[in-house]
């Protein structure tokens, strides 16, 4: 009886740290919701801040900016969200983005993830994530 | 060097430094110019312009071996991340006749396809580098054909994202059709040898957003029939902002000039604006 209650207790040990292991998703590496939130603030601030690329921003909706950011960005780390709102595509026509703004707008993303203490290695693969968008964003 | 001083004299005319792409990713500058490792001109061109801007960079770069040291100062113009204009002076000093063989490369890379971060598939460029010795006398004596040459090359560089336990990661293939004999320093072909395609390649990784450890092979033609051997770097470079950048590595580049073994000590700093 003992015997199966320690191979019970084994079992249920292996069953957590191997689902543990295997279901670390990008979006957890990044602290979950909270991680997001954080990143979603810090950018914005660092936006509200910024000289070159503010302009883009002035007349959004900073509140569905940000609830849209993060939920985007839970989408695209395989957190437990599916994004429906509209498409880069739609959101940044017509807006004109040059080469050089959206570039420091990825520098001003990785300023936010480093104010957020999202480590070097988590910050490259979320980057790695993102870059396949700035076709759909810029020159539009 | 007159050129160089006129190129940064140009400077101060430029009210904003280009800072378009990520940090580090641009490379530094190799020894014929080009924006590139040390030794290998990759895809990117110099500096941090991107499509809406204009970059200008200068270097200076020493390698110290056995019995030759070779001297590097050059600028490079960025021209919105299409065409790259270069000049280079080369000092190559020869210990053992106290002797000094001086060359210039003129270089234009244009880009033809791609961001080496951001598309789906390699950045490519092509590149031309035309070369002028002005001091042909130990050429001429081993037998070469030419003073001056043109090489010209074809590059693709890739920059993965977090590709490396989530560090970013780059390779560069060059292939190079060049008669150049050690670069050029030693002239260009020889009697019965010409024109032949060379592959050059590099890889680093990206140790955080300053820091690049990087490898270098640079195959080479033996037109002088002097065991001319390939060439080949290990090095470290720091990028502690978009302004500046200092590199230092370790180079072998074999025979040189019926000279065995050199190896020895390379250093490189270089100015974005």
């Amino acid at each position: 009886m003992t015997k199966l209650k320690t191979l019970m207790a084994i079992m249920m040990l292996c069953l957590t740290a191997c689902a543990g292991t295997e279901q670390t998703t990008l979006y957890d590496k990044l602290g979950g919701e909270a991680g997001v939130d954080k990143i979603v603030n810090n950018l914005v601030q660092n936006i509200g801040r910024d000289e070159q690329i503010f302009h883009y921003f002035a007349e959004a909706n900073v509140k569905r900016f940000r609830e849209h950011l993060a939920w985007h960005l839970c989408d695209i780390s395989d957190g437990p969200c599916t994004y429906s709102g509209d498409s880069m595509q739609q959101i940044h026509d017509g807006m004109a983005i040059t080469e050089r703004d959206f570039n420091h707008l990825v520098d001003l993303l990785i300023d936010a993830m480093y104010q957020a203490d999202v480590p070097h290695p988590v910050q490259n693969q979320l980057l790695a994530r993102l870059a396949p968008l700035r076709k759909d964003i810029i020159y539009r | 060097m007159k050129t160089i001083f006129l190129l940064l004299s140009l400077l101060p005319g430029i009210a904003l430094a280009a800072d378009g792409k990520l940090i580090a990713t641009p490379g530094v500058s190799q020894i014929e110019g080009a924006a590139g490792g040390g030794l290998v001109p990759w895809a990117q061109l110099a500096g941090y312009a991107s499509r809406d801007e204009i970059a200008v960079n200068a270097f200076a770069s020493r390698g110290t071996l056995d019995d030759y040291s070779l001297d590097v100062f050059g600028a490079q113009l960025n021209l919105y991340d299409r065409l790259e204009l270069s000049l280079a002076e080369q000092e190559f000093h020869v210990e053992s006749l106290n002797l000094n063989i001086r060359q210039r490369v003129l270089g234009a890379k244009m880009r033809l396809y791609g961001d080496i971060v951001y598309s789906r598939f390699p950045q490519l460029s092509m590149g031309i580098q035309y070369k002028k010795l002005h001091d042909p006398l130990v050429a001429n004596l081993l037998g070469a054909k030419d003073d001056s040459g043109t090489d010209y090359y074809l590059a693709a560089s890739k920059l993965h994202l977090g590709a490396v336990a989530g560090l970013n990661w780059l390779w560069n293939v060059t292939g190079r059709y060049t008669e150049a004999n050690q670069i050029g320093l030693l002239g260009f072909g020889a009697e019965g040898a010409g024109y032949e395609w060379q592959f050059e390649a590099s890889t680093a990784l990206l140790l955080g957003r300053h820091v690049a450890v990087g490898v270098e092979y640079r195959h080479k033609p033996d037109n002088l029939g002097l065991q001319e051997d390939d060439w080949k770097s290990a090095f470290i470079a720091w990028v502690p902002n978009k302004t500046i950048s200092l590199t230092a590595g370790y180079i072998d580049l074999g025979e040189i000039a019926g000279i065995d073994d050199q190896d020895g000590l390379y250093l490189s700093i270089m100015g974005n604006f």
